[in-house]
């Protein structure tokens, strides 16, 4: 029984520890499905995570403080959309530059709420199916976000691959001049898609602190909008493989936790390094292949669209 | 006269330092062939894309069917039913035919639905496409199709199309302009640009022609000839190059028993080519897009390397498994199809192109340092002798039109004075003012000794400038035929796989 118990509390933890990995990693895969490579993840996250936990804190509401966290996260990757789409700098610089902005506005808002503590997001009690032993609580015993996450990779996926709009998508990503030429407007449609990746991103913050770690500590996010950016990479810019990668990448997470607490002498650190090892293998495996690569990343992914030019 | 479908009247589009279009009058009537005809630079894109919506004319008046018209957008162009083939496509390379389709018509069939119509619509015509390949793995001439057939399918009152068969067989082209004649039947009009003026006079019933940025003549191409059609366009007396054959040496590229395995399973598999290029001969391979020229070329550069050093030998020293540079060191001089990306670097400046291409050659280095001064005076030198039209040597090579890019490309491998030079498509999507000048300088340089390999899908080109052609079909190299003994009629055929296998027998014979 105790046995269960653990393998059951380890799936819980490695659940958790994937959902805000996922959430911003399914928002950047759009990103850069459109040709944007948003670098500012981790800020947005961060600030996405504060006005949650702020949000909850004064109003008592989880569905005001989930809508002010991804709202948050959207109007952070419209400074991004406006700097990089409109004013045509660089999506590299705008995107840590975003990062770092972030980082500040969130600590700085967050320094009369360190510390305090609010209930943990409850979760969805689904009545009889969460009595069901180990796998009720474990796929019908989670909190609304975690349900959303794995919802959005379907619908991502479904958007991407089986709606017009969501060729079109693609399309600007593949090749913004001849989108533009056979007339479509890349501008709007990359600033929707930023958009969209700021409001996931923003979710993901959310669930850090309304449900991960229920409190506001400074920056932590802690490097997960790295590795969400990593994901997108590792997943070869497909939605699938992000949940595979998220829940993959929250495990190694989780183990580190657990090898520490059994007493196994690893650094740390060498733990926290295997999703990025990981990242570049899996660079070096797709590079191999030249066609591969053309099919996998988008063509024209960080590049500035001029038009007419 | 009924109300002509398409009327500009005064339509002017200046860009920084140039006026591209001046005043320009144009009346297109429906089911009128109009051919649109001028040297690169002289303001045909330019004005394409102010009807099609890509470009805002600065002044003038635009009326559609009788009515004033402000075309905002190729969308709106495409709305009231003016359809474009692109001369550089505007195509999704990570997509599929399919989906490159779906992209460009209004919203309505997708999937298997459109698959259907694709196919259909390509038979009727005689464009074999796959609607599911990924647009990447096809060739040039394959894309074309795409686009063409992309526009066909939105049932267009007016299609331009711009420069479209310098990618077709003969024969294609001629089922292609059986297209274009049942389109115009159907009260389609055609805006057609083109550089092959033969083709203007056997398909089009109007020509305008354009000189830097103005109508300079309106005609009847049917009663011109191609002679007098060009002078039109290029507002001087031409005189073709006339060259003797010359006696012919040693063979200088000698290609032995080469094959090579296709990679994906759209690339092409070459199997056991064999021929000799000698000095001073130029030897032409036909073939339409997609056959394993383009394979052929990669294992000739050296980009990729074969499995034995016999198989290619330059100048009698075996380079079968021995690199680009070396090549080029042996006395290569390579001009490759695509011109940015893989001749220029399209953001780098004239000056360090012609560094990248020379500097071994011309000892453009100091030390570790660029001799800057020196790859200034051989760009300079360049861009002089090969008459390339330029706004400075330190602007980008991308910035450069397709002919003047590919004068200074050629210019800058003919300078180094090669033993062998291997062009691949020379002239493709090039005016007839720097076609002539490249052939101009392929000849003299074969004149000087130099073993010349031409790859090319323009018959007429082959059949004008080189002494022997051998086909390419499906990665098979047939026997060289002395092109006195070849039509384009007949090369068409082997182009089409028709006669290669009897075409072979006979020569084994011998």
């Amino acid at each position: 029984m105790a046995a269960i118990t653990t393998i059951e509390l380890v799936l819980l933890t490695v659940i958790s520890a994937a959902t805000p990995l996922l959430l911003a990693a399914t928002g950047e895969l759009v990103v850069e499905r459109s040709g944007v490579l948003n670098l500012g993840v981790e800020g947005m996250m961060l600030v996405g995570a504060v006005s949650a936990f702020i949000v909850m804190l004064t109003t008592g509401s989880w569905a005001l403080g989930i809508v002010a966290g991804a709202a948050a996260g959207v109007i952070m990757s419209m400074l991004f959309g406006v700097l990089t789409l409109f004013f045509l700098a660089n999506q590299v610089a705008s995107g840590l530059a975003l990062t770092l902005f972030g980082i500040g506005v969130s600590s700085l808002l967050g320094i009369p709420f360190i510390g305090l503590p609010i209930d943990k997001l409850p979760a969805l009690d689904l009545p009889l199916l969460g009595d069901i032993p180990i796998l009720g609580p474990l796929i019908f015993g989670q909190d609304f976000l975690i349900y959303f996450s794995v919802l959005m990779i379907v619908v991502v996926h479904w958007f991407l691959f089986r709606t017009r709009s969501g060729l079109i998508l693609r399309a600007v990503g593949e090749s913004h001049d001849a989108a533009h030429s056979i007339g479509y407007s890349v501008i709007k449609i990359r600033f929707l898609a930023v958009m969209f990746g700021g409001a996931m991103a923003g979710l993901g913050g959310a669930f850090l602190s309304l449900s991960y770690t229920p409190m506001w500590v400074e920056q932590m996010t802690a490097g997960r909008g790295w590795i969400a950016l990593a994901l997108v990479v590792f997943a070869t810019w497909k939605p699938g493989r992000v949940l595979i990668g998220a829940y993959l990448f929250g495990s190694v997470t989780i183990l580190q936790l657990h090898l520490q607490g059994l007493g196994v002498q690893l650094p740390a650190q060498i733990l926290s390094m295997l999703p990025y090892l990981v990242t570049i293998l899996v660079l070096v495996l797709i590079s191999r292949n030249a066609a591969r690569v053309k099919l996998s990343a988008p063509g024209c992914l960080g590049q500035i669209f001029h038009p007419h030019s | 006269m009924s109300t002509p479908l398409l009327e500009l009247k005064g339509v002017t589009k200046a860009f920084p330092g140039v006026v591209a279009n001046d005043t320009i009058d144009l009346s297109i009537a429906e089911g009128e062939i109009h051919a649109l005809l001028g040297e690169n630079g002289a303001g045909k894109s330019t004005l394409v894309k102010i009807i099609y919506g890509y470009y805002s004319a600065d002044a003038g008046d635009m009326s559609w069917l009788g009515e004033a018209v402000k075309v905002s957008s190729p969308a709106h162009a495409r709305q009231i039913g003016i359809g474009m083939v692109f001369q550089h496509f505007s195509l999704f390379d990570a997509l599929s035919v399919r989906e490159n389709i779906e992209l460009a018509i209004a919203a309505g069939k997708t999937g298997d639905e459109l698959s259907e119509d694709i196919i259909e619509i390509s038979t009727t015509y005689g464009l074999g496409l796959d609607p599911e390949r990924d647009v990447f793995s096809l060739s040039v001439g394959e894309r074309q199709r795409v686009e063409i057939v992309r526009c066909l399918l939105q049932s267009p009152k007016l299609l331009i199309m711009d420069e479209p068969t310098s990618v077709l067989t003969p024969q294609e082209a001629d089922n292609l302009f059986e297209v274009l004649r049942k389109l115009a039947d159907q009260g389609c009009a055609v805006l057609y640009i083109s550089h092959k003026l033969e083709e203007i006079r056997r398909l089009c019933h109007h020509a305008t022609i354009l000189r830097h940025g103005k109508v300079v003549a309106q005609c009847d191409p049917t009663k011109e000839d191609t002679r007098s059609l060009a002078e039109m366009m290029i507002g001087k007396t031409l005189k073709p190059p006339a060259y003797e054959l010359k006696q012919t040496g040693a063979e200088k590229l000698v290609v032995r028993n080469l094959s090579r395995n296709a990679e994906t399973e759209r690339s092409i598999s070459l199997s056991d080519i064999s021929f000799d290029v000698c000095e001073g001969e130029i030897f032409g391979i036909a073939g339409v897009a997609g056959n394993g020229q383009t394979e052929l070329m990669e294992m000739l550069s050296g980009e990729i390397l074969a499995d034995d050093d016999s198989v290619i030998s330059i100048d009698g020293v075996a380079c079968g498994r021995r690199g680009v540079r070396a090549r080029r060191q042996l006395g290569a001089a390579i001009v490759p199809e695509e011109r940015l990306g893989h001749g220029a670097v399209g953001s780098m400046s004239l000056v360090e192109n012609a560094f990248l291409g020379g500097h071994r050659r011309f000892n453009l280095t100091r030390g570790l340092w660029m001799n800057y001064a020196n790859a200034r005076k051989f760009a300079q030198q360049t861009c002089d002798d090969y008459d390339v039209r330029h706004a400075g040597i330190q602007v980008d090579a991308g910035s450069l039109s397709g002919g003047n890019l590919q004068k200074f490309l050629i210019g800058r491998e003919i300078l180094q004075e090669p033993l062998v030079m291997l062009a691949s498509q020379p002239t493709w999507g090039v005016d007839a003012g720097s076609q002539l000048a490249i052939h101009k300088a392929l000849l003299d340089l074969a004149a000087r000794g130099t073993a010349v390999l031409v790859i090319s899908q323009d018959l007429d080109e082959l059949l004008e400038l080189c002494n022997r052609v051998a086909v390419m079909f499906a990665g098979k190299l047939s026997e060289p035929h002395q092109v006195a003994d070849l039509s384009a009629e007949k090369i068409g055929l082997l182009m089409g796989g028709a006669e290669l296998e009897s075409a072979k027998g006979v020569a084994n014979a011998h």
